[in-house]
């Protein structure tokens, strides 16, 4: 759900980074926050325990620049992954415009991902929501391990939806902004669509 | 997207702020704000300087969603009201209807009595706001003149031209 602003001429738009634990949701805000400009930025807020795992969420907001007078702005959110936050992890969907699943690559991580997609899909549908209807984009992450699932395979597990997907290595940075950037166009332009 | 996409008009938007800088006066309060339910900051009125409104914004808005999940584990529907106690300075956090959020930041110069009582009165008058932008949104929608809004003017280029 964006928020329109024809009186400060901004238009609001939130991104939902989900996936299992430890898929690395917070590891690509982190480096999203590190690669941009101080004026388009605000403070990334991260609810985490003290072992550094998100307990509620991490939060960004970022300002992509103009579009005919009218700033844009999106606030980037993850969820916690731990299966026992499923209860956060249904408040962080509401209101979402578009949804990045990041996927951890490694071979023993496929189940997670699979119970987190399944996960995605029954919270989204809780809130009305369709996962067909919204922009969404995947991430394969973690791609610079060796015991990682080759892409075709994790692409016939998680993309029956035939989205746009990207190879990741979000530690270095590989592919975070391409996702980004993906899912950002689509919510913008289901904006134009529905307006 | 559900089509509850939050407009918000010139004309309402000051009539919003005055509502706030109202209730800041009256309650004497450091800040009042007024956040959308999913975390977008709305409008504020007071000492807003030094705070950083939009993680602010975001940080309530879990907050009231958090609560309403505990409401409604215990059968619930919605805590209305959240009241937050500092050494200096205290925190009323209000729903307005089921859609907004009203924040109220006072110090001892004001008294969580006080507060309440102007909250009540000024949730009042935000609602019947808000009810005129639904319908404005509704007449809009209805005559087509949204469609003529800027999003029909946004190009390709204008949107790939943001990533550059």
């Amino acid at each position: 759900m964006s928020f329109i602003n024809y009186s400060s001429r901004e238009i609001n738009c939130k991104i939902v980074y989900y996936g299992p634990g430890l898929c690395g949701k917070t590891t690509n805000l982190q480096y999203i926050y590190k690669r941009t400009n101080p004026n388009q930025k605000g403070k990334l807020i991260s609810l985490a325990t003290e072992t550094e795992r998100t307990l509620f969420f991490d939060f960004l907001p970022l300002a992509l620049g103009d579009i005919k007078g009218f700033r844009i702005r999106f606030h980037l959110y993850t969820v916690p992954g731990q299966v026992f936050y499923a209860a956060s992890r249904k408040l962080i969907l509401k209101g979402v415009d578009g949804v990045v699943f990041v996927a951890d690559s490694q071979i023993e991580r496929m189940e997670s991902n699979i119970e987190s997609f399944d996960d995605l899909k029954i919270n989204l549908a809780e809130q009305g929501y369709e996962l067909e209807r919204l922009p969404f984009t995947i991430q394969y992450n973690k791609r610079d391990l060796s015991n990682i699932v080759p892409l075709e395979e994790m692409d016939r597990l998680l993309n029956h939806l035939e989205v746009q997907w990207f190879e990741a290595v979000a530690i270095t940075g590989k592919g975070v902004f391409e996702t980004l950037k993906s899912v950002a166009k689509q919510v913008l332009i289901e904006l134009k669509k529905h307006y | 997207m559900t089509g509850s996409d939050l407009v918000m008009y010139e004309e309402e938007f000051l009539k919003i702020e005055e509502e706030l800088q109202k209730l800041r006066r009256q309650a004497n309060a450091k800040v009042v704000f007024l956040v959308d339910k999913n975390g977008q900051l709305i409008a504020s009125a007071g000492e807003t300087r030094d705070i950083d409104t939009t993680s602010l914004a975001s940080l309530t808005a879990g907050n009231i969603a958090a609560t309403g999940g505990i409401a409604r584990l215990l059968g619930e529907r919605e805590f209305t009201i959240l009241f937050h106690e500092g050494e200096k300075d205290n925190i009323h956090i209000s729903l307005i209807g089921q859609r907004v959020i009203l924040v109220v930041i006072f110090d001892h110069r004001s008294s969580l009595g006080l507060v309440r009582l102007r909250v009540k009165k000024a949730t009042e008058s935000l609602s019947n706001i808000f009810d005129d932008i639904s319908r404005k949104v509704e007449k809009e929608r209805g005559e087509g003149k949204l469609e003529e809004s800027i999003f029909a003017e946004i190009t390709d280029e204008d949107i790939d031209n943001l990533f550059r």
